[in-house]
């Protein structure tokens, strides 16, 4: 934008946002930061210095935590946008139940994580499980989906994408629909087919929608917390932790000031990935 | 430039109204003050009705696993007699439910009476803060010294018995020792014996439920006996950082049992994801043979299968001398009373009610116990548990030590998904022990321990 463009409202209705922003965003905030620094019991406090970060970094599961959040945002991120941009160039054709179809994909997005979790934990029962029991059906014997420590984060993150592939579906047939016609009259006057059209023009003007499902899934990710406690609690062991759960478990043990320490650092963590993430995948967009 | 000056006067209205919601906030922190103080003139009024026969409604947190027909027998019987009403707050169990309490009384919405573990999670609570000390109180007296221990600090005692005790060890099948000819283990040699008969036969071993993964330490926990009886001084240096698992075979002894148990070829299949119900339902029907449980699980047991708790029996955790086979005893959970109670003496006389021995009958009259009572002077009744029955002999023959969290205060938060690790075979026992007094180490900076 232009310097001199004058803006078009005051300030001053910037205000109450502004307030609400404060109060419940930064002051906490920087409140956090200071906590990160002492061993705090809710009502007292006692200044430790950096002692909570060299803790939080000792941590053992902590290397697992890691490898199993980039494992979870990897996945979660990749197929999302891959069955997302599937199902949008599926129910952005001419199919007569294209507006159910909507629905019945973004369903999935309106349910708690923790009915979805629980729900599911239900389902990948290795025994009594309906999926295991369909699988023995078509005569295979299915794995034990969260109880093998292996598998347990994959089978998350699939319970994840299913869950989340509805609201990028969404954001993507919003994308698609906003491309104009007469591009695919072009193409089809210079005679291109359809996969052409998919590849030259759907993708490259999609590409801000899937910027945007691969900065929120990336931040989402990254923090992910619900589904892991509520399908696998972390387990078997510490083999499903991510970071906020690790996080998680040590404010439940009452270390608020380590756990603090711990958000702090996922915060630093999200913020020093996803902002270049971010600069380095608008930077490549192409504006309609 | 004048954009420049525009954000200039930005910054500062933003400044001016932020100064303002201080200002404002501080304001309605002084009225609260104001509130509070005509507060303590109801608290007089109040303090009043105690003394009357107006009736007074206490306030009770408890968590929704514990059995309640004995409590609420109790407490049934108070209201009658006292015309004290007790409105029960019900609260998830597990460490969900220790920051549902923690967070309460930090914040000073802690019900009048709160129900709670004794030992070292109790310990953690700093009691001195928020509870009432009932050292002088009279009926201070009739409280068993084994169980003061555990719910005192610096000598102070805070809390009376909410049950019996319980304990730890091998909850097992009868039915399927008789048709296999098996007897008791002795030493932990038989028992793994026994295992091998079971299996050979075709059976479960074992019973193994990680899906709640607390289960998962009952055999480090109900080991504690076997330590003790060699190595008494072992909960003060552990509690003083002069002891470690790792390095202090016996203790670590505990550990290379649950590998030794949980192997794949004792337990269930799904033992991943078992769950406590599981485990129990396997053991009634006769599917498994042994799981190592705490003898709370019997009323849940009689509950669910009413007519098989018979054929459930119940021995301690073996150790290698059969001359020295003892049993892990779990203390019963406490009631602690709110300092900042308006009705504190109403509280007192319900727990004097509580801790009598009239009040514990009335207890045990309508919830078979489940272990030794905690009220001295006074025995079980002849109707108990057949489990609970075989348990006697090693309380009455002294070869009984409470386990470690009753004696430290120190108990690492990640024992249970350490023991899950161990027993799937995912960690060697050596590990899981170094790792496990590392998360103690946490645990004791934590508290701010000295030595640590």
């Amino acid at each position: 934008m232009s310097k001199n463009v004058k803006s078009v409202y005051s300030y001053t209705l910037l205000i109450p946002a502004a307030i609400v922003y404060v109060t419940f965003f930064i002051v906490p905030t920087v409140f956090s930061f200071f906590f990160s620094l002492t061993r705090w019991t809710l009502i007292e406090w006692e200044f430790i210095g950096l002692e909570n970060f060299i803790r939080f970094l000792k941590e053992p599961q902590l290397f697992i935590g890691f490898k199993n959040t980039l494992i979870f945002t990897v996945v979660t991120c990749v197929l999302k946008v891959i069955f997302g941009v599937m199902l949008a160039v599926l129910l952005t054709m001419n199919i007569k139940t294209k507006h159910f179809l909507r629905s019945v994909i973004f369903f999935p997005t309106l349910i708690s994580f923790v009915a979805v979790g629980i729900t599911f934990k239900v389902l990948m029962h290795p025994t009594s499980g309906w999926i295991n029991q369909m699988l023995g059906l078509l005569g295979i014997s299915g794995p034990n989906w969260l109880g093998s420590p292996r598998i347990a984060i994959y089978s998350v993150a699939l319970v994840d994408v299913w869950k989340g592939v509805g609201f990028a579906t969404v954001i993507l047939i919003a994308g698609i629909m906003s491309i104009p016609k007469h591009y695919y009259e072009a193409l089809e006057i210079d005679g291109g087919n359809r996969w052409n059209a998919f590849w030259h023009i759907t993708l490259p003007l999609t590409r801000p929608a899937i910027n945007i499902i691969l900065t929120l899934s990336m931040i989402y990710g990254m923090r992910t917390f619900d589904l892991v406690w509520t399908m696998t609690g972390g387990g078997p062991g510490f083999s499903s932790d991510v970071i906020a759960s690790i996080i998680y478990k040590q404010y439940q043990a009452g270390f608020y000031g380590l756990s603090t320490a711990g958000n702090v650092l996922l915060f630093l963590a999200v913020m020093l990935i996803v902002f270049p993430f971010y600069k380095f995948l608008t930077r490549k967009e192409v504006s309609v | 430039m004048r954009i420049h000056l525009k954000r200039n006067r930005l910054w500062t209205r933003c400044l001016v109204l932020l100064m303002a919601i201080v200002i404002t906030a501080c304001g309605s922190g002084g009225g609260a003050g104001g509130d509070s103080a005509n507060g303590s003139g109801a608290g007089l009024e109040t303090g009043s009705s105690d003394s009357a026969d107006e009736p007074v409604t206490l306030t009770l947190l408890i968590d929704n696993q514990t059995a309640m027909s004995g409590i609420e027998a109790v407490v049934k019987e108070i209201e009658k007699r006292f015309n004290i009403v007790t409105q029960f707050e019900l609260r998830p169990g597990g460490s969900e439910g220790d920051n549902i309490v923690k967070t309460r009384l930090a914040t000073g919405e802690m019900t009048d009476i709160l129900f709670y573990n004794s030992g070292a999670l109790f310990k953690a609570l700093n009691p001195k803060e928020y509870f009432v000390d009932l050292t002088d109180e009279p009926f201070a007296e009739n409280i068993d010294d084994s169980f003061k221990e555990v719910v005192s600090v610096d000598g102070r005692l805070y809390g009376i018995p909410a049950s019996t005790a319980s304990a730890g060890g091998w909850l097992y099948n009868k039915k399927i020792y008789e048709e296999l000819g098996l007897s008791v283990p002795e030493t932990w040699d038989q028992l793994i014996d026994n295992l091998k008969q079971v299996e050979a036969a075709g059976k479960i071993a074992v019973a193994g439920s990680f899906g709640d993964t607390w289960t998962s330490q009952i055999v480090l926990l109900a080991d504690y006996y076997n330590v003790h009886s060699e190595l008494p001084e072992f909960a003060e240096q552990f509690t003083n950082n002069k002891a470690k698992f790792a390095d202090t075979s016996l203790a670590l002894r505990g550990f290379e049992k649950i590998a030794e148990v949980y192997q794949p070829s004792f337990v269930n299949e799904d033992i991943a994801v078992a769950t406590y119900e599981d485990a129990l339902r396997m053991l009634a029907e006769g599917q498994v043979a042994h799981y190592p449980m705490l003898t709370s699980a019997l009323p849940t047991l009689e509950e669910t299968f009413p007519d098989r708790i018979d054929d459930i029996g119940y021995f301690g955790q073996p150790g290698d001398d059969p001359n020295n086979h003892g049993l892990t005893l779990w203390m019963p959970a406490g009631f602690y009373l709110n300092k900042e109670s308006e009705h504190i003496k109403a509280g007192l006389k319900w727990m004097e009610f509580f801790a009598s021995e009239e009040g514990m009958s009335i207890f045990m009259e309508n919830m078979t116990p489940d272990g030794p009572v905690m009220i001295k002077g006074m025995e079980l009744p002849d109707q108990v548990y057949g489990a609970v029955k075989e348990m006697m002999p090693y309380i009455q023959g002294g070869k009984a030590s409470p386990a470690l969290e009753f004696l430290s205060p120190l108990k690492g938060p990640n024992l249970e998904q350490i023991t899950v690790e161990i027993g799937l075979g995912m960690l060697t026992p050596e590990e899981g022990a170094a790792r496990y007094d590392l998360d103690v180490e946490n645990h004791a900076r934590q508290l701010g321990l000295e030595g640590w």
